[in-house]
């Protein structure tokens, strides 16, 4: 037993640090002052930056938890029109890059775009509509793909607290809105907590949408930095103030989660017993999942499609499409699969070792979802290159090998690229889901003599199966949309979906690239579709 | 864990083999230029020569970063991408190689390369005054600066200053002008309280709807939209004409330092600069031919022949920095 402890613990100490590289190599910026461009930030666009981000983080934070809790709520505990389909396509917005929405609502909304023009031209309506590239636009494109984090987890949540309590509390004269706020949602607090924080930290991490919007942030301000100002090091030192963001955003989430601790009563056959909205209440809850439904998803990819037709003289989509599909799937799938399993390994580790610095370690090592992709896959390319230079000089000693970069430009570097930058989007998830399970069910296999590994298979496993489902559909997704990491460290020859994209949009060649774009999105349908389906189904049987 | 030697020597030998195999008769791109990859005029050079073009595509920063990262062991024989100053800056961080020949000296005029021959413009765009034909007669117009007039106020849409095409405009202003006068320029613009948008293509769609009057774009995305929509009512007016010239930047190339494929990389930079593949380069993006010989594209022709900055597209690198920090200054978003 204290083997195997051990040797959790050896491993989850060696998945933290190796996550953590990168992630300090970035703060590594930290070390050279670079007074000047700080000056001249702090005299002209600091405070606006600091400003800005933070209250995006407020507005989609406030929206994207609304929307998610809210709707989860709805799945979970009662019937109306169409709510088993609601179930599994609430999921589908993530399948949207933030990038793709932001354009297509920019598109459509702003002076020159043909809901106004129609509004204008057609209807002759005064009325000006307002400014799309705003802040209500910013949060509003935002909020609309990034609630199904929220979403996700509170659904499992509130499905794992089973109908006993609602039913128990409804039986003692509670009304259903005081059911939801008195006991789901503080029952479901970590869950929320954590889907609130994943939505935050993509948030900070996204340069497409708010530059789409013209929205300035401390994100776009590194791309300024760096690029415009051929600062490197001051855009790392940006991405640390952003890295802070990140680091609060998470002490919130613990905070949230307070000292409660959580004990997991088994929903029975949830689906079969959930009583039902009738009448308006029902038709309500229907057509507003409908309007989360259509503005998130259903209009994003409907305009895609009619660009894709009108763009249809040429050939849709490029002849290796086949070839790219494959790629994108075969990383996104192993990506999904390598990093649940070090997700697991460092929550359950943190769960059984109780050890605060390897929970810090873990922290840091969760960063790199919250600083944008292209910060974080330069510091996992120093990295890797650093790596390549260590085996080159180790074999120099042996006699001249040229062996060149054997990790740079791999398949295996992106492969780590991605569990660099998606670690928490699995993590997260699976320690909220663990959190849930009661601490006594641990002790008592344990009393059996049982040692870690034997309880995460016979008790955990079992119980954490819609968590892990869960981080499995949003690490697949995720990746699926990644561009910075995909672009700087594929190998040579390699492409993507999300490669192809970026070669027709980066001159703004919106409707060639759209074909591509949509099979981002329906590439991304098919196992959302599945994995939900799957997890119904295991939570149904419990 | 015991690393095994043996099992990176084996590694070692087949990279080094693959490595032998692959660099018999080819070239590796590194493009941060979209659509390059499609473009006929590469295809046209490896019917004429044998020599297979791969390209490697991405965002400038990421390819860029790459390439920095991967030093001596880099695939990369060639670099190309948008803008003078993403050159000077690859230049200046030592990923490029000068490349001494007559053919590319003779092919692309002084004012559009590397004073050291580091890099060479294969294509250029002018950054220039776009107008509404319904709302401006171009008698209103002048320079860049002469935005700054308040007549204009409420009028202007400009692209944000976080992309480089803006912030080059502005740094070769300040090779002309001075900072002080740019600055004035800058103030004058904001002033006006522009629309700021995130790219050049709504820049145009904008003025076409009459949300704006006046904005400023590279010809080409206007080019592009005319050769399909002849009848918009947007047009390009000649900035700076009785002064200083039309901004002109450049989408360039240059051989990366450790090129493995030198040759062929110098053969596809002279091949691609040569009149034939520029036309059929020029066709293809709406860019103007950086050889002087070539003919640009016919939407382009009936635009006339205009008067080019003469500044150099090299002194655009040097001054960036200044011109983000006077846009900031400023307010310009």
């Amino acid at each position: 037993m204290a083997r195997s402890s051990r040797a959790l613990a050896v491993g989850a100490w060696l998945t933290a640090a190796l996550v953590a590289l990168p992630v300090l190599s970035v703060a590594l910026n930290l070390t050279s002052p670079r007074g000047e461009v700080w000056r001249h930030l702090a005299d002209t666009i600091l405070w606006e930056l600091l400003s800005n981000t933070f209250w995006l983080l407020v507005g989609v934070g406030s929206l994207a938890g609304t929307i998610g809790t809210v709707s989860a709520w709805l799945v979970a505990t009662r019937r109306f029109p169409g709510r088993d389909i609601f179930e599994w396509a609430l999921v589908l917005p993530l399948a949207v890059p933030t990038y793709v929405i932001g354009f297509v609502f920019v598109a459509l909304f702003e002076f020159a775009g043909p809901v106004p023009t129609f509004l204008r031209e057609t209807l002759h309506i005064g009325w000006r509509f307002p400014n799309v590239r705003s802040y209500g636009g910013v949060v509003l494109a935002m909020s609309l793909v990034v609630y199904p984090y929220v979403y996700l987890l509170a659904l499992t949540a509130f499905r794992e607290l089973g109908a006993n309590f609602t039913e128990a509390a409804r039986s003692l004269g509670c009304r259903p809105a005081a059911v939801f706020r008195r006991v789901g949602l503080p029952l479901a607090r970590p869950a929320i907590a954590t889907g609130v924080a994943l939505a935050l930290m993509e948030t900070l991490a996204d340069f497409g949408t708010v530059s789409v919007f013209g929205y300035r942030t401390l994100t776009t301000a590194i791309y300024r930095v760096w690029f415009g100002m051929f600062d490197r090091v001051a855009a790392g030192q940006l991405a640390v103030v952003l890295m802070l963001f990140a680091l609060i955003l998470v002490t919130l989430e613990q905070r949230a989660r307070g000292r409660m601790r959580f004990v997991q009563a088994h929903g029975r056959n949830v689906a079969r017993t959930l009583p039902p909205l009738t009448g308006t209440r029902g038709w309500a809850a229907t057509a507003f999942l409908s309007g989360v439904l259509a503005a998130g998803f259903l209009v994003p990819t409907g305009v895609l499609a009619f660009w894709s037709l009108r763009a249809a003289e040429g050939s849709l989509l490029p002849g290796n499409f086949p070839a790219l599909l494959r790629n994108t799937l075969v990383l996104a799938a192993s990506a999904c699969l390598l990093a649940v399993a070090a997700a697991t390994v460092l929550a359950y580790a943190a769960r059984f070792t109780r050890s605060r610095a390897l929970a810090f370690g873990t922290r840091v090592a969760s960063l790199g979802y919250a600083i944008p992709g292209s910060v974080i896959a330069v510091g996992v390319l120093l990295t890797l290159s650093r790596v390549d230079g260590i085996v080159n000089a180790a074999l120099g000693w042996f006699g001249d090998f040229g062996a060149g970069l054997l990790l740079t430009g791999s398949a295996l570097g992106l492969l780590f690229a991605y569990l660099v930058r998606f670690i928490s989007v699995a993590f997260f998830p699976v320690e909220s889901g663990l959190t849930r399970i009661s601490g006594s069910m641990d002790e008592s296999a344990r009393g059996f003599g049982a040692g870690p590994a034997r309880v995460l298979g016979l008790v955990h496993l079992p119980l954490l199966r819609g968590s892990l489902l869960t981080a499995l559909i949003l690490v697949f997704v995720d990746v699926m949309k990644e561009m910075p990491a995909t672009m700087l460290i594929r190998p040579f020859g390699v492409d993507t979906l999300a490669v192809e994209v970026w070669q027709r949009t980066a001159e703004s060649m919106w409707t060639e690239a759209s074909a591509p774009a949509l099979s981002i999105v329906a590439a991304g349908i098919l196992p959302v579709i599945v994995l939900t389906r799957l997890r119904g189904m295991s939570e149904a049987r419990l | 864990m015991n690393a095994n030697p043996r099992r990176f020597v084996i590694l070692a030998a087949i990279s080094l083999l693959l490595t032998g195999i692959a660099s018999a008769q080819e070239v590796n791109v590194y493009s941060t230029r979209s659509h390059y990859g499609s473009e006929p005029a590469f295809e046209l050079f490896t019917e004429k020569t044998g020599i297979k073009v791969n390209f490697f595509m991405g965002n400038n920063n990421e390819v860029f970063e790459r390439l920095r990262a991967e030093g001596a062991d880099t695939r990369a024989d060639v670099m190309v991408t948008v803008d003078a100053g993403n050159l000077w800056n690859a230049a200046r961080e030592g990923l490029l190689m000068p490349v001494e020949s007559e053919v590319l000296m003779g092919n692309v005029p002084a004012h559009l390369r590397d004073p050291e021959n580091q890099w060479f413009g294969l294509a250029v765009r002018a950054r220039t005054i776009m107008y509404s034909t319904e709302r401006v007669k171009p008698s209103e117009l002048s320079t860049y600066a002469g935005l700054a007039d308040p007549k204009w106020k409420g009028r202007i849409c400009l692209r944000t200053s976080n992309s480089i095409y803006n912030q080059s405009l502005l740094a070769s202003a300040i090779g002309v002008h001075g900072e002080a006068v740019v600055e004035r320029m800058i103030g004058g613009w904001v002033a006006n309280e522009p629309e700021i948008v995130n790219s050049d293509r709504p820049v145009l769609r904008a003025i076409a709807a009459g949300q704006c009057d006046v904005g400023i774009t590279n010809s080409y995305y206007l080019a592009r939209i005319l050769a399909k929509e002849p009848d918009l009512p947007v047009a390009a007016f000649w900035a700076n004409q009785e002064t200083t010239g039309t901004h002109v930047n450049i989408s360039g190339a240059g051989v990366t330092k450790y090129a493995k494929n030198k040759e062929n990389a110098v053969r596809l930079l002279e091949f691609i600069t040569s009149v034939e593949a520029q036309e059929t380069l020029a066709a293809s993006s709406f860019e103007y031919p950086a050889n002087p010989a070539a003919e640009p594209h016919a939407v382009l022709k009936g635009w006339g022949v205009f008067k080019q900055e003469q500044v150099g597209v090299a002194a655009a690198g040097q001054n960036q920095v200044a011109a983000i920090k006077l846009a900031d200054r400023a307010g310009y978003r």
